[in-house]
């Protein structure tokens, strides 16, 4: 039997019945938290001058929010606004994707809605409201209505521009972070099954294919790692990206 | 209500549509890393590139200090070396000049002795030679006078007597001689 749907939703462990309701997937995710807090409190417990190891290395994650994103994207001053959220948003998708290739977990934090959908919401509500807030008066109008384009023209552009800025973006937002760590952990998940089979029931010389899928198992981990990294590095980067279209002087 | 839509989602298992339980962790998680970045790990950080900052700048301020006192001290130094320098050269132009005119000086001193010297000698040898020009003159006078007399006294025919009278003319010769 190949991996199902149901991969995702793994039986309660905890609080049936409650909205805290936990099951692994959950528990991965608290337990992905409080790894975050703990290595970041450890790495910033004593900050100097010149820093240790440790403290380099948070150092180092955190200069490529705030340098690599937040400020590339937003300049000095916005960047500093939003570097909390972006910073944020970083880390807890990187961790919770990292997951679905740490051994013993093996299913990303992410790979279930409610991760991708929450933080695509924020992003939503947070672009909006900094645009709102920037130009009070102009903000919606410029992205319904952009300025230079003929008035009859409006006619097909509006309905195309709310399309594409108020519906299609976040829904692509969530869904290209949560696809990826579904079909991320299907795919480990065939392999690994598929070597299973191959290795203890499959007949005779059969067997020699688990060789195959094992090393596929093995080189698709490696690409997790790669996956897990690139979407955290993408979805907090269109988050800025959103931010940047929103506050940018000219529409 | 609640419990039956958890359990409604559960068991579509559609994984486009959340959870309850599964959005209210999510949400948990958020905010607690969120609030532990905002407050906690973002502003330390900023804090501490802040003073590093700081600290390289008050470096780098310190040294341009350091370096722009040490420019003034070599240009204080070079101008006071090129003063040293001129005014060297001057004394020894003053001591060379003064040099020679001393000997100038001396060399003209020296010339107007010799001249004096030389004009002295030449007085003296020419007041010596008018002394004896007219002593000479007086005696040779004299002596004609004298020889002239003798030869008028006597007569010159007779050897014996020119010869005597020469002799005693030089006999009294010589005892005018011996008398002065």
């Amino acid at each position: 039997m190949g991996p199902t749907i149901a991969e995702f939703f793994p039986p309660v462990v905890l609080f049936a019945g409650t909205p805290f309701e936990l099951n692994r997937v959950m528990l991965i995710r608290i337990i992905t938290t409080l790894v975050i807090v703990l290595l970041f409190w450890l790495g910033t417990r004593r900050m100097t001058l010149v820093p240790s190891r440790g403290q380099s290395l948070v150092e180092i994650g955190l200069n490529f929010v705030r340098v690599g994103i937040a400020e590339d994207l937003l300049g000095k001053k916005d960047g500093r606004r939003f570097l909390p959220l972006l910073t944020t948003f970083f880390f807890m998708i990187l961790a919770m994707n990292l997951t679905g290739t740490v051994p013993l977990m093996n299913i990303a934090g992410t790979s279930v809605i409610g991760v991708p959908l929450l933080l695509a919401a924020i992003a939503y509500v947070t672009w909006i409201y900094a645009g709102l807030k920037k130009h009070p008066g102009t903000f919606l109008r410029n992205a319904l209505f952009p300025p230079g384009v003929p008035w009859v023209l409006y006619i097909i552009v509006t309905p195309i521009e709310i399309l594409s800025t108020f519906i299609v973006r976040p829904v692509t937002h969530t869904l290209r972070l949560l696809m990826n760590m579904i079909v991320g952990h299907l795919l480990l998940v065939l392999f690994f099954l598929a070597t299973q089979f191959f290795f203890f029931e499959a007949p005779g010389l059969f067997k020699l294919f688990g060789v195959g899928t094992l090393a596929f198992g093995f080189v698709f981990t490696l690409f997790e790692l790669l996956v897990a990294t690139l979407q955290a590095y993408v979805f907090t980067i269109l988050t800025a990206v959103y931010l940047q279209l929103a506050l940018a002087d000219e529409h | 209500m609640l419990p039956a839509l958890v359990v409604a989602a559960a068991a579509t298992e559609n994984p486009l549509i959340p959870a309850i339980p599964d959005l209210v962790w999510a949400t948990v998680c958020f905010l607690i890393l969120l609030f532990f970045f905002w407050k906690k790990i973002l502003p330390a950080v900023q804090k501490n590139l802040d003073a590093r900052a700081e600290a390289i700048e008050g470096g780098i301020r310190k040294a341009e200090l350091a370096q722009a006192e040490a420019a003034a001290n070599l240009e204080k130094y070079t101008e006071q070396l090129a003063e040293a320098r001129a005014e060297a050269a001057k004394i020894r132009e003053t001591a060379r000049q003064d040099g020679t005119r001393i000997l100038n000086e001396l060399k003209e001193q020296a010339t107007v002795e010799a001249a004096r010297v030389t004009a002295n000698a030449l007085a003296q040898i020419e007041a010596e030679r008018k002394s004896a020009l007219i002593s000479l003159r007086a005696e040779v006078g004299s002596l004609a006078i004298d020889l002239a007399s003798g030869v008028l006294g006597e007569s010159l025919s007779d050897d014996k007597r020119a010869a005597n009278l020469v002799d005693r003319f030089l006999a009294d010769l010589e005892a005018s001689e011996a008398k002065k």
